[in-house]
C-alpha cells in the first residue's frame, strides 16, 4: 500500500496599493488618468447615493435599504473591468457596480421605494434585477455564461454574492456548472466578513472562500478588497480569462462599514475598534491620497466632482419620487403572464371595481408593527 | 402566572420554558444567536443555553435536512428560517426526507422538528419577505402546519408543536409580532388539529387565521349580521367537524387569506364543506384571498393584501 499526494493547490492573494500607501509598482493596472479619475468619482457617487438613501428611509421614503458603504473598490473595480455589452447579475446591495454599468440611480431609488419600476432593465444594458434570496443568482449568472457561449459569443457574465452565500448549496452548483460548460462567468465574491450579524468565522471552517472555487475545478483567487487598483487588475484578468471559456472566482476581502440594512443594528455583534480598525482602510480615503500623491487629483478636480455627484444624485431622487407619485397599484397584475388567464383576468376585473368604488388610500397599515431588524 | 406579552415575547418566552423543560431541544438559525433572530425572538437564550442555541451559516436546505440527522440522534430541532420564502431554499429536504422518514422508515426514525418561520405581509419589507406559502406545506403529506394568531395562543401552539413527536411548519405573522400585548399563562399547551371559535354568531362562519383573523374580527363588526368566526390554528390537520358544524348552523361562509387564492387552503376548506354540508348552505361560499400574482413590493402591497373592507365586501355577498 502506498500513500501520496496526489492534489495541491495554492491560493493567490493580490494588493497593489497597500493600507501604508505603499504601491507596487509592477501590478499598477494600465490606467490613464482620466480612467483613474472615473473610478474615483464613481466610487464617490454611490457612497454619496448610499449615505442619501440611508437618510431617506430614516424620514419614511425609502424601505429597507442596503447600503454598499466600505465596498466601493470591490464592486466598482469589478463592474469597471467588464465590457459594456457584458453581463452584470447582482445581488442585493450592488447599488455602486449597477451604476457603474449604467443603471440610472433612480432606478436603485425606485426599487428601494418599493417600486418593481426599479427592476425595469433599461434597454441595451445587460443586468439583471437584484436577487433578494442569498446566493440563488450566481446559477443565473452561469446560464449567462453558458448562452452566450453556445451562441457564438464572447460576452461575459460578472455576477456578486457574499461571504454568508457561500454557505448555500446554490453558490457550489453554480461554481461546478460554470467549470463543467466552461461558461463565461466571473464570480465575485466580497467578503465582507459579516452575513447579518454572523461573522466569517463562524461561516466557515476553509481558510479562503476563494478556496472554494477549487473543489469546483476553477481558479479562484483573493484580493484585497479595499484597494481598487487590485481589484481592477485582477478582475481584468479574470474577465479576460472568462471570456476564452475559463471562470474565475474572485475573493475580495472587505469590510461593511455600516449595518447590513437599514433595519440591522451592528452594535449588537461588531466591536467598535474593529470598525474603527476597518475604518481606517477604507477605500475611497486609500485611494484619494494615491490620487493626490500621483498629482491626478487636486483640490479643484474633487470639488468639482463633489458638485456634480450631489446635483446628479438629487436630481435621481427628484426622479424618483415623480416616479412614485404616479404608481398604479393594478401593475401588479400586467406582468405576471404574457396572455393574462381568465382566472386572473377576472380577478384583475374584480380588482379595478373595487378601486373604482373606493380609491384605496395608501397607507393604512401599521409600519412598526413588524419591528426587528430584516435579512 | 400570566404575564402581558407581544406575539415576539411570547415566542421567546416559550423557546425558553422547552429549552428548560427537555434538554433534547436545539435552537438554531440564522442570527438567532448572538443578535437573538433579526426579529429578536430568540434574544437572551444563546447566553443561557450556549450548547443548544447556535448561529448556522446562510444554509436553509443545511438547517431543514441537518434536523433529519439530530433527530434521528434523539434530538428536538427547532429551527428558524429567516423568512418563509428562505424555506423554499430548504423545501427539497422538508418534502423528500423530514416530511417522510417516519413513513419510509415504518415509524423506526421521526423527527418531531418544529420550523419556526415568519410570514406574511403588511410590514413594508423586501421583496420575497412576505408570502405565504401555507398550502404548499399542507400540500406535502407528513408535515403539520399551524398558525397563531396572538400571543397567548403562540404559547399554546408553540409549545404542542414542540412536544409534537412529527415535525410542524409554525409560521409566525410577521405583522403581529409587535402590534400588541395579551395575557400569557406559564403553562398552556393547545393541541394541535382544534380549530377556536373566536366569536360565536348564527348568520354566517367566516374563516381566517394568523395575519388575516383580525382584520375578519374587525370587518365582522362592520355587517349587520351576527358572524361566527373561526380560527382553524393548524391547516394541517384541520379541524373539519368545528368548521362544519358552524356552517351547518350558519348556512353561509366565508374563507379569508393572504396568499393567492388558486390552489390556497380556502379552496380545499370549501371542498370539506361542500362534501359534509353543502344541504345546509343558503350561498356559495365566498373567498377573499391575495390575488394570483406574486406579493408586490411594498408600494403595492396595501393594494394586493386582504384588509377588513375587502373581507366586509366577501361577508356582505356570502350574507345576500
Ligand atoms: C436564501 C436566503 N436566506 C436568508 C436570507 C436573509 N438574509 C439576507 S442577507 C443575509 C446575509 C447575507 O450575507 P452575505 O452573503 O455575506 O452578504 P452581505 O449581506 O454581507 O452582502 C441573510 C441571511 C435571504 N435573503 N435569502
Amino acid at each position: 500500500m502506498t500513500e501520496e499526494t496526489v492534489a495541491r493547490f495554492d491560493i493567490r492573494s493580490v494588493q497593489v496599493l497597500s493600507p501604508d500607501e505603499t504601491v507596487d509598482e509592477e501590478l499598477v493596472p494600465d490606467l490613464t488618468d482620466d480612467q483613474l479619475l472615473d473610478l474615483y468619482e464613481w466610487m464617490k457617487r454611490s457612497r454619496r447615493l448610499d449615505e442619501r438613501a440611508i437618510a431617506l428611509q430614516r424620514r419614511g421614503e425609502l424601505g429597507t435599504y442596503a447600503p454598499a458603504i466600505g465596498q466601493e473598490a470591490a464592486q466598482i473595480g469589478t463592474a469597471f473591468a467588464a465590457a459594456d455589452d457584458d453581463w452584470l447579475v447582482p445581488s442585493f446591495r450592488e447599488q455602486p457596480a449597477l451604476m457603474v454599468h449604467g443603471t440610472p440611480p433612480e432606478k436603485v431609488l425606485q426599487y428601494a421605494m418599493g417600486m418593481e419600476e426599479g427592476a425595469e432593465i433599461p434597454g441595451g444594458e445587460g443586468a439583471l434585477p437584484p436577487a433578494i434570496p442569498v446566493g440563488s443568482q450566481p446559477l443565473h449568472a452561469t446560464g449567462v455564461g453558458w448562452g452566450e457561449s453556445l451562441q457564438g459569443r464572447d460576452t461575459v457574465a460578472v455576477t456578486y454574492f457574499g461571504d454568508g452565500a457561500t454557505s448555500e448549496g446554490d453558490v457550489y452548483e453554480a461554481l461546478n456548472l460554470a467549470g463543467v460548460y466552461d461558461a463565461q462567468t466571473v464570480f465575485v465574491c466580497q467578503n465582507n466578513r459579516y452575513a447579518i450579524s454572523t461573522g466569517i468565522e463562524k461561516q466557515t471552517e476553509a481558510e479562503t472562500l476563494a478556496q472554494k472555487a477549487i473543489a469546483a475545478g476553477i481558479e479562484g483567487i483573493q484580493v484585497d478588497g479595499n484597494d481598487v487598483l487590485g481589484v481592477y487588475r485582477v478582475a481584468n484578468e479574470a474577465v479576460e480569462k472568462a471570456r476564452n471559456g475559463d471562470p474565475v472566482m474572485i475573493e475580495a476581502l472587505t469590510y461593511r462599514r455600516s449595518m447590513h440594512t437599514t433595519s440591522d443594528d451592528p452594535s449588537v455583534y461588531r466591536e467598535a475598534d474593529e470598525e474603527a480598525e476597518w475604518e481606517a482602510r477604507d477605500p475611497i480615503v486609500r485611494f484619494q491620497m494615491y490620487l493626490e500623491d500621483r498629482g491626478v487629483l487636486d483640490e479643484e478636480t474633487k470639488a468639482e466632482i463633489e458638485d456634480r455627484i450631489e446635483s446628479e444624485v438629487a436630481g435621481a431622487i427628484d426622479r424618483a419620487r415623480e416616479a412614485k407619485a404616479e404608481i398604479d397599484p393594478a401593475d401588479m397584475f400586467r406582468y405576471v403572464y404574457a396572455d393574462m388567464p381568465p382566472e386572473l383576468e377576472r380577478q384583475f376585473e374584480a380588482f379595478e371595481r373595487s378601486e373604482e368604488a373606493e380609491r384605496v388610500p395608501d397607507g393604512g397599515v401599521d409600519r412598526d408593527s413588524g419591528g426587528g431588524l430584516d435579512g | 402566572m400570566a404575564e402581558r406579552l407581544r406575539m415576539v415575547e411570547a415566542v421567546r418566552e416559550t423557546l425558553r420554558a422547552e429549552l428548560e423543560r427537555d434538554d433534547g431541544v436545539v435552537v438554531y438559525g440564522e442570527d438567532v444567536g448572538r443578535a437573538g433572530g433579526v426579529f429578536r425572538a430568540t434574544q437572551g437564550l444563546m447566553d443561557e443555553h450556549p450548547d443548544r442555541v447556535f448561529d448556522a451559516p446562510v444554509a436553509e436546505a443545511g438547517i431543514v435536512g441537518m434536523g433529519v440527522g439530530l433527530a434521528a440522534t434523539g434530538m428536538t430541532p427547532v429551527p428558524e428560517i429567516q423568512f418563509q420564502s428562505f424555506l423554499y431554499q430548504g423545501f427539497h429536504q422538508l418534502a423528500q426526507h423530514v416530511a417522510r422518514i417516519r413513513s419510509r422508515t415504518r415509524g423506526t426514525i421521526t423527527c418531531p422538528m418544529t420550523i419556526r418561520t415568519p410570514y406574511g405581509g403588511g410590514i413594508h419589507a423586501l421583496e420575497l419577505h412576505s408570502e405565504s406559502f401555507e398550502a404548499g406545506f399542507a400540500h406535502v403529506p407528513g408535515l403539520q402546519v399551524v398558525f397563531p394568531s396572538s400571543p397567548a395562543e403562540t404559547k399554546g401552539l408553540l409549545t404542542a408543536a414542540i412536544r409534537s413527536p412529527d415535525p410542524v411548519v409554525f409560521m409566525e405573522p410577521t405583522r403581529l409580532y409587535r402590534s400588541f400585548r395579551e395575557e400569557v399563562p406559564d403553562e398552556h399547551e393547545i393541541p394541535l388539529g382544534e380549530a377556536r371559535v373566536v366569536e360565536s354568531g348564527e348568520d354566517i362562519t367566516a374563516i381566517a387565521w394568523g395575519s388575516m383573523l383580525r382584520e375578519t374580527l374587525d370587518a365582522a363588526d362592520e355587517v349587520d349580521a351576527s358572524v361566527e368566526v373561526i380560527d382553524p390554528r393548524t391547516l394541517y390537520p384541520l379541524d373539519t367537524a368545528t368548521i362544519v358544524d358552524s356552517v351547518r348552523k350558519t348556512g353561509r361562509c366565508c374563507v379569508v387569506h393572504e396568499a393567492p387564492r388558486t390552489a390556497g387552503m380556502a379552496g380545499e376548506i370549501t371542498a370539506r364543506i361542500n362534501e359534509e354540508a353543502f344541504y345546509y348552505l343558503e350561498a356559495p361560499i365566498e373567498r377573499v384571498t391575495g390575488y394570483d400574482v406574486p406579493v408586490p413590493l411594498f408600494a403595492r402591497e396595501d393594494a394586493y393584501l386582504p384588509d377588513a373592507d375587502r373581507i366586509e365586501t366577501g361577508l356582505r355577498r356570502a350574507l345576500e
